[in-house]
């Protein structure tokens, strides 16, 4: 008997508690549809497209090539990116360069998106720090897998 | 001939509100359990980018399954499987018609009552049709010749019957108390007081067979914590083998059963359309005031109390929906007949001392 009391009273704490959260969340929704904006929203949901969440200063994205001050890649095609990367995606080949400091450069710098699982790890690896994942860009989805094949050009972008 | 125009018009109307309130039904569910889950709920569909809180998701919704294929397992009993929703349908739309939505009105000296089809027996009828709608979950996995199917539909029957014997034996104190079975009457003879200021409501007459009558009727509304046929989350239930459109109409039973599981508590045990204590001539306070109301308005009062309780309820039980976890099929059982039936019992034994006092 009560045990049966005990479930009876579960029943009407649960009721309250989502009644609660109905009754004050509809609240704030209808401060907020009224433009009184002082209080919480009604939701913690974001409106995604939208509305978007500031990505963490350590967040990965995609990836992007550093220019030197003249405007060439800082790469070096040393291939240290293309030999650590856990997923093979990055495809590097490399052409002399005609500034006898830096001696090599990369002709060809592809990323096969599709592939690529964001490890981060060609930007530890680079020594020249000429790839970043700091673009911000999270949105990568395409009609076509082509699309996904980044080359040269549009990672220095 | 203007009769038939007349019961033509009423059949139309209830359909269709009954229809319309089912559609947004389905968005009601949507928001509030987003708002009660802290989320925002459905939201994106729009017709040249207006969006008006996603009021037009039913629709979105519809045109979604319609273009869905029309699918019937091989071996399946197409006939059957494609009559079982339309049985399950059916039946819950017919119920609608016994619901009175407000006073008798006159116009051009002929009384029109705000029903559809007031019969002698017009609550057995309600519950005779809800209890009709077994056949479609039966039909349905039985025509899909699949066993997870036809399981479903099994534990729905059974829990269906146990819970019809808790739902007719809730009701027998209210049939002590009230004078007729005709559902007008019901609620015309609701609409006095008792000791001079509580409304003479079914839920004051009879609070335990309201609280039996409220579990036994979420229970048929195969519903989540009764919602042992369907099971949507893990156990496979009884329209395993439905899609598109058929599908759509299981569904829209389920929402039709809340609306008319609401519309009976309304009407039984919440005054119907009477309003606490407004009379023909306006409102008579307890306390000895007279408000006069023009007949129209009282009459539009009235119809809205009906709307009014009934959207309540409504809310209530998708709350209920959103709230508690499922029973387990022997907890189930023994609610049914170990809680519920010798309460109702006990409960008409009780009112039968009351009234033979």
């Amino acid at each position: 008997m009560g045990q049966a009391f005990g479930y009876l009273w579960a029943l009407i704490v649960g009721a309250v508690i989502t009644t609660r959260h109905f009754v004050v969340n509809m609240g704030f929704h209808t401060l907020r549809f009224f433009g009184i904006k002082r209080f919480r929203p009604g939701a913690v949901t974001i409106q995604y497209p939208e509305v978007r969440k500031p990505l963490a200063a350590r967040h990965r994205s995609v990836h992007r090539l550093v220019r030197r001050p003249d405007g060439k890649p800082r790469c070096v095609a040393c291939l240290l990116c293309v030999t650590v990367c856990p997923s093979e995606c990055i495809f590097v080949e490399a052409e002399e360069d005609p500034d006898p400091d830096v001696q090599k450069t990369a002709a060809r710098f592809e990323i096969d998106l599709s592939r690529c699982c964001f490890c981060g790890f060609c930007v530890e690896a680079c020594p020249e720090d000429a790839i970043r994942m700091d673009t911000g860009t999270i949105d990568l989805a395409v009609r076509s897998r082509k699309d996904l094949l980044y080359d040269r050009d549009r990672l220095l972008r | 001939m203007s009769d038939v125009l007349i019961s033509l018009v009423k059949i139309f109307v209830a359909l269709g509100w009954f229809l319309v309130l089912t559609l947004y039904l389905t968005w009601v569910e949507r928001k509030e359990s987003a708002v009660l889950q802290d989320r925002i709920g459905a939201n994106r569909a729009s017709i040249f980018g207006l969006r008006l809180f996603g009021l037009f998701q039913p629709f979105a919704d519809a045109i979604k399954m319609i273009f869905k294929e029309d699918f019937v397992p091989a071996f399946g009993n197409k006939v059957l499987h494609t009559l079982a929703p339309f049985v399950s349908f059916f039946f819950v739309a017919v119920t609608i018609t016994a619901m009175p939505f407000g006073d008798d009105i006159l116009i051009g000296g002929k009384t029109i009552s705000l029903q559809v089809f007031d019969a002698p027996v017009g609550l057995l009828y309600v519950l005779a049709m809800l209890s009709l709608g077994i056949y479609g979950i039966i039909l349905s996995g039985w025509a899909s010749r699949n066993r997870f199917a036809l399981l479903g539909s099994v534990r729905g029957a059974a829990q269906l019957i146990s819970y019809e014997v808790a739902l007719g034996l809730s009701l027998v104190g209210l049939i002590m108390v009230f004078p007729s079975l005709r559902m007008s009457e019901i609620v015309r003879f609701q609409g006095g007081t008792i000791l001079g200021f509580l409304p003479r409501w079914g839920v004051f007459l009879q609070p335990v067979g309201f609280a039996l009558f409220f579990v036994a009727a979420l229970a048929e509304t195969k519903r989540v914590p009764f919602d042992l046929p369907e099971g949507e989350s893990e156990i496979i239930g009884f329209f395993a083998e439905y899609g598109g459109l058929k599908w759509g109409l299981f569904m829209m039973t389920d929402f039709m059963e809340i609306i008319v599981v609401s519309a009976l508590l309304a009407t039984l045990f919440f005054g119907g359309w009477q309003v606490p204590w407004l009379a023909a001539d306006g409102f008579h306070w307890p306390w000895g005031g007279h408000w006069a109301l023009a007949r129209w308005l009282v009459i539009v009062l009235q119809v809205l109390a009906f709307q009014v309780k009934v959207v309540f309820f409504c809310w209530l039980q998708i709350l209920i929906r959103w709230t508690y976890p499922r029973f387990r099929y022997d907890q189930l059982m023994d609610l049914g007949w170990k809680l519920l039936v010798p309460l109702g019992l006990l409960n008409i034994l009780g009112t039968g001392l009351i009234m033979s006092l």
